[in-house]
């Protein structure tokens, strides 16, 4: 080619991850309903001062936000509140209403904000300063009855919903997706406010994740097929792949944000409307995303989202008779009262995500280097709360001394603290009830003569800290190789052969996931397919991908999420099939 | 319910052709022989300007760039499937930015109506690009329970430098069905434009470069089709050929391919569309549809449905109220409000038509209204009905391009379908019928890419197009363009055991 080009940045794909982000700082999480904004030209120079001044002044009316000075303001809907406060644009705020200040976070119901019916609230927490953030209204029964009619309403025929062209489902979803960007930071602030992760993962891996899963099945929507079948006889047949009806999805607090995100694409993009439960202690991030759901412009009651608790709301979808599915991500014993329920209901279609004791299988002939940082990462990422946690790691003998050495001194750098510092790889646990059971799993391990190599207990006067902790000489029979540890505790156990790590690896009721550590081809694809796991990664950890599907063997789960699989599950099938006339030919 | 349709504002009145040379590697590049050849609105016949005319230099250049950029490792090749998507989706939003600027371009360019250029062409090209960015992710391969202790997958790949040659009747649609495609698989493309309209494609290549796209990925070459267009279909590093044009044409192309490097080819190319109106259709609804099946854009469609069966107890009404409505039309400037029919695309095609309706005055066809030309200036031609045609007739059995409409008589089921698939051509078919059962027959006889039942015309991204027999070879648009634009690799590695 004799031309260069002049213009390699603009005709370079961009692949700079973006900037890195800073957390919203003094983030006030209020809710405020019932606001109008006029544009003022000029008049008063600044958001925030228009803000102060209103407070001072009154012009709030009975809508008397508080806005220290420096400090920004999160307010969900009218959208344009929330504009005023991050973009700093010149706003005037009018109250028009009279809605009294409230510091609680409402329910989400054919696209506006609710009080709980029963009038409770509940508080949510900052687990890394045990702060209450704010109130929540607490939905049960009642509230999830509403929101059921509200998604059934929209799903009947006719509606806007459902005449929806496939293609215009998969814009809103794309739309959707470039909201969560554009408020990405608040997203990822909020996140890590509620749930203790290192807002640095929130920011990149949790919202990523969010986004990229929005785009994925933005794109699917129009490419749902069914298919025409050669049946025998003189008939034609087709099958229409039609959407299950309204789907209810109760989503965990470990990837608040991305669990909902992983139950709410699919189901839109097929078609579905769905009432949510997010996680009793971190519903904020679902209910600002109902703000971005409502902004985008899906019809009212297509997502209709209900914060609350388990057992009043949890089970009030689960066995709700007007619900055709339902997905559920979380521990494998409320998992399995989540399909009892269906059962004893009207037998809806359960998907589950359940708990994992995810071997991690290091062969001697692995590069070590990556071998250790992958299980490294594998276990503590998250504090350890991950359902994919690399919880059994398996070491091959020649390699095993080496292995638990090293992987100490990466367990003693881990960087532990306040979530919002940019070094800090590890904040606290969710709650004090985690906290103490995974204390006391530490504590059985030490008991039952597992060798504590590093960390053992809470970090000093902080709260929901815990050291990151590493046992040695672990074996099949004690509870830290047996039971879902959720927390940041690395048990390494080491073997001799392969089939013999096969057969410990497969032993447990569990299957989630499983990784193998090796460069040999064979042994590589042997494990692959022996390992009894719904995903095996083989020299990585923690590779997930929109495209991918995701789910467990036994009982860790039931069905598939992500990936085109996940489509099977918010769809039924429709057999038609039609008699043609003999008569012609 | 379909995403509403915007309003249409007006066409740009001042719009400037600023884009008018070869684009290879992200850069404008002069003609290496130097030449240009203008380009024509075929309303006033006036020059709207020059465009560099490439030729086989020209491709050889634009080949070895798409190779350059194809290479392993190269961005291109070394980026995620879901940022190819992302870029087609960009550009989407590029092209959604720029549509009254594309839509005025076309319409003066093509001849075609500005309301159409707007909401039918650019409304085509947006929800072309939006679905083809999702698939950029979902092109997925296969694991395969192989005998023996085997393991077994396979990847689909692209198949590598894509040659594209685009027709004049929609021009950037075509553009946009031929690259969207192509790039979401992960090719790398050089583009030949009609040489009557290559002006919206060169706008769209600086929307390319804006959106990211790596240099190199995508290269457009003007010229006309003996030079550029045969330096591209007997290219030896070109992997693979797609055009939409002629049967003629196609039939050179294919050619080509199978004397230089036997490179895979997908073929759009002509019809003689039959479109059967059962006595026992929703009259009122058979009408316009039949008559827009025909009169769309001058006649100017490949699916254009230039034989009309209609069924002989409602023959003599539906001819009557065909000449109606076909007189309907006001001839004129296409950007001008209220215009329902603009000119054909320039005079080779005019004359053609001109010539066609003559064989059918002579060969003894029934002219209802119509029949010769229009206005003093541009290649209007009037709408043209002919009824009592039989199956013999030139204007019967030959493409038209023009707003030609032939009805014909037909008494029963089978003898409508043997005459139906009379011809060389099967790009596309309607059916008009309440029967449910004659729909399902009729459509599964007719011998034809797609068949339309109580609708026609009805193109959308999800849906495969082709055409049987001599209308085409392959299928574009749907899941099924996709695999014209990849290949297969099987990888099958040894095992120690398998298991199931």
């Amino acid at each position: 080619m004799a031309t260069t080009n002049g213009a390699v940045e603009n005709g370079q794909p961009d692949r700079k991850p973006p900037a890195l982000p800073r957390p919203i700082r003094n983030l006030e999480v209020k809710f405020t309903k019932a606001l109008s904004f006029q544009k003022l030209d000029g008049h008063i120079p600044r958001a925030r001062d228009a803000l102060s001044s209103g407070f001072h002044t009154g012009v709030w009316g009975e809508c008397a936000l508080t806005c220290p000075a420096g400090a920004r303001l999160l307010c969900f809907d009218p959208i344009r509140c929330r504009l005023a406060c991050f973009l700093g644009n010149v706003i005037k705020m009018v109250s028009t209403s009279s809605f009294p200040e409230r510091a609680s976070f409402p329910i989400f119901i054919n696209n506006e904000w609710h009080e709980s019916k029963s009038g409770k609230k509940f508080a949510t927490y900052n687990p890394s300063t045990l702060e209450k953030i704010c109130e929540v209204e607490e939905g049960d029964k009642p509230d999830v009855d509403k929101a059921v009619e509200a998604a059934q309403a929209a799903f009947q025929r006719g509606s806007p919903w459902r005449r929806l062209d496939a293609l215009s489902r998969g814009r809103l979803l794309h739309q959707l997706a470039d909201l969560v960007e554009r408020d990405r930071a608040v997203l990822a602030t909020l996140e890590t406010m509620d749930s203790g992760k290192p807002f640095l993962h929130a920011f990149f891996i949790d919202l990523e994740g969010c986004i990229k899963t929005l785009r994925y099945f933005a794109g699917w929507a129009d490419k749902i097929q069914g298919r025409t079948i050669p049946t025998d006889d003189n008939v034609v047949c087709f099958t229409r792949h039609e959407p299950v009806g309204v789907c209810g999805a109760i989503t965990p607090w470990n990837f608040p944000l991305l669990m909902l995100v992983w139950k709410l694409a699919p189901a839109l993009c097929c078609g579905n409307t769905v009432v949510v439960k997010p996680a009793e202690q971190t519903p904020l991030t679902a209910l600002y995303l109902g703000s971005l759901i409502k902004e985008v412009g899906f019809p009212p009651g297509v997502v209709n989202i209900v914060p609350g608790f388990g057992p009043t709301a949890g089970a009030a979808i689960s066995s709700h008779p007007q619900i055709s599915k339902i997905a559920f991500t979380g521990s494998t014993e409320v998992g399995k009262l989540v399909k009892e329920a269906s059962s004893q209901s009207n037998l809806k279609r359960v998907t589950l995500e359940l708990g994992g004791k995810n071997p991690c299988i290091v062969c001697a002939d692995a590069d070590l280097d990556l071998a250790v940082e992958c299980a490294h990462q594998g276990v503590f990422f998250n504090q350890g709360q991950c359902c994919t946690a690399a919880s059994r790691v398996f070491v091959e003998e020649q390699v095993y001394a080496d292995f638990v050495r090293r992987s100490v001194e990466y367990a003693k750098k881990r960087p532990v603290g306040d979530p919002f510092d940019v070094r800090t790889e590890q904040g606290p646990q969710i709650d004090q009830k985690q906290f103490n059971k995974i204390l006391d799993l530490i504590d059985s391990g030490k008991e039952e003569g597992a060798k504590l190599e590093c960390g053992g207990s809470a970090m000093e006067d902080r709260g929901l800290f815990i050291k990151p902790t590493v046992f040695s000489e672990v074996t099949d029979t004690m509870r830290i190789a047996r039971e879902e540890i959720f927390g940041p505790v690395q048990p390494i156990l080491k073997f001799k052969s392969i089939e013999e790590v096969i057969k410990r690896a497969n032993s447990l009721e569990y299957g989630l996931t499983a990784a193998v550590f090796t460069k040999n081809l064979d042994k590589a694809l042997k494990l692959a397919s022996a390992l009894e796991a719904g995903t095996v990664w083989i020299n990585c950890y923690n590779a997930l991908y929109a495209q991918a599907p995701f789910g467990g063997f036994k009982m860790s789960g039931n069905g598939r999420e992500l990936g085109e699989y996940a489509l099977t599950e918010y769809t039924e099938v429709k057999t038609v099939t039609i008699k043609l006339d003999d008569k012609n030919p | 319910m379909s995403s509403s349709q915007p309003d249409i504002p007006a066409p740009l009145t001042n719009l400037k052709f600023q884009y008018t040379k070869i684009f290879i590697n992200n850069e404008w590049h002069d003609s290496v022989s130097g030449k240009k050849f203008p380009v024509f609105n075929p309303a006033t016949e006036e020059k709207l300007c020059e465009v560099e005319e490439g030729d086989k230099e020209d491709v050889n250049k634009a080949v070895a760039a798409a190779r350059q950029a194809f290479q392993l490792g190269s961005p291109w090749r070394t980026m995620d499937a879901s940022e190819r998507g992302r870029l087609l989706y960009k550009l989407a939003d590029l092209v959604e930015r720029d549509r009254l600027i594309l839509a005025t371009m076309e319409s003066m360019n093509g001849g075609k109506l500005f309301s159409n250029a707007y909401l039918m062409d650019l409304g085509g090209c947006l929800k072309t690009l939006r679905y083809c960015a999702g698939w950029a992710d979902k092109i997925q391969g296969r694991t395969i329970p192989s005998d023996g202790n085997f393991f077994t997958y396979t990847r689909h790949e692209p198949v590598g430098v894509c040659g594209q040659i685009l027709p004049w009747n929609f021009p950037l649609l075509m553009f946009l069905w031929k690259i969207a495609p192509a790039l979401s698989c992960g090719n790398t493309v050089v583009v030949k434009p009609a040489e009557q309209t290559p002006l919206s494609a060169l706008h769209v290549a600086t929307l390319i470069k804006e959106a990211g796209f790596p240099p190199g990925v995508v290269n457009i070459v003007p010229g006309y089709g003996p030079t550029a267009g045969a330096a591209i279909s007997s290219h030896m590093d070109i992997d693979k050929v797609a055009f939409t044009g002629s049967t003629e044409v196609g039939k050179l192309i294919k050619e080509a391919a199978g004397k230089s490097n036997l490179k895979r080819v997908t073929l759009e190319l002509g019809g003689k569309s039959p479109f059967i109106v059962f006595a026992d259709a929703d009259l009122e609804t058979a009408l316009e549809v039949t008559h827009q099946a025909l009169f769309y854009h001058q006649g100017q469609c490949c699916v254009a449905a230039s034989r009309l069966f209609v069924e002989e107890s409602i023959y003599d009404e539906f001819v009557r109220r065909s000449v109606e409505r076909a007189k309907k039309y006001v001839l004129g400037n296409p950007l001008t409000p209220g215009v329902s029919q603009g000119p054909q695309i320039d005079k080779e095609q005019y004359e053609k038509i001109l010539d066609l309706i003559e064989s059918g005055k002579k060969e003894g066809a029934k002219l209802e209204c119509g029949g010769g030309p229009w206005g003093n200036k541009g290649y209007f031609i009037q709408p043209t009905v002919f009824s009592n045609v039989s199956d013999e007739m030139r204007i019967a059995k030959e493409e038209i391009f023009g707003p030609v409409q032939q009805i014909m008589k037909f008494k029963s089921l089978d003898d409508v379908i043997k005459r139906a698939n009379n011809t060389t051509y099967g790009l596309s078919a309607g059916i008009f019928t309440k029967d449910l059962d004659k729909a399902i027959t009729v459509s599964a006889a007719l011998q034809s890419g797609t068949v339309w039942v109580n609708c026609y015309s009805v193109v959308s991204p999800q849906c495969p197009f082709g055409g049987f027999k001599m209308s085409g070879n392959g299928r574009e648009m749907g899941e099924y363009g996709f695999h014209e634009y990849t290949e297969v690799k099987t990888v099958t590695v040894k095992i120690s055991q398998k298991n199931s």
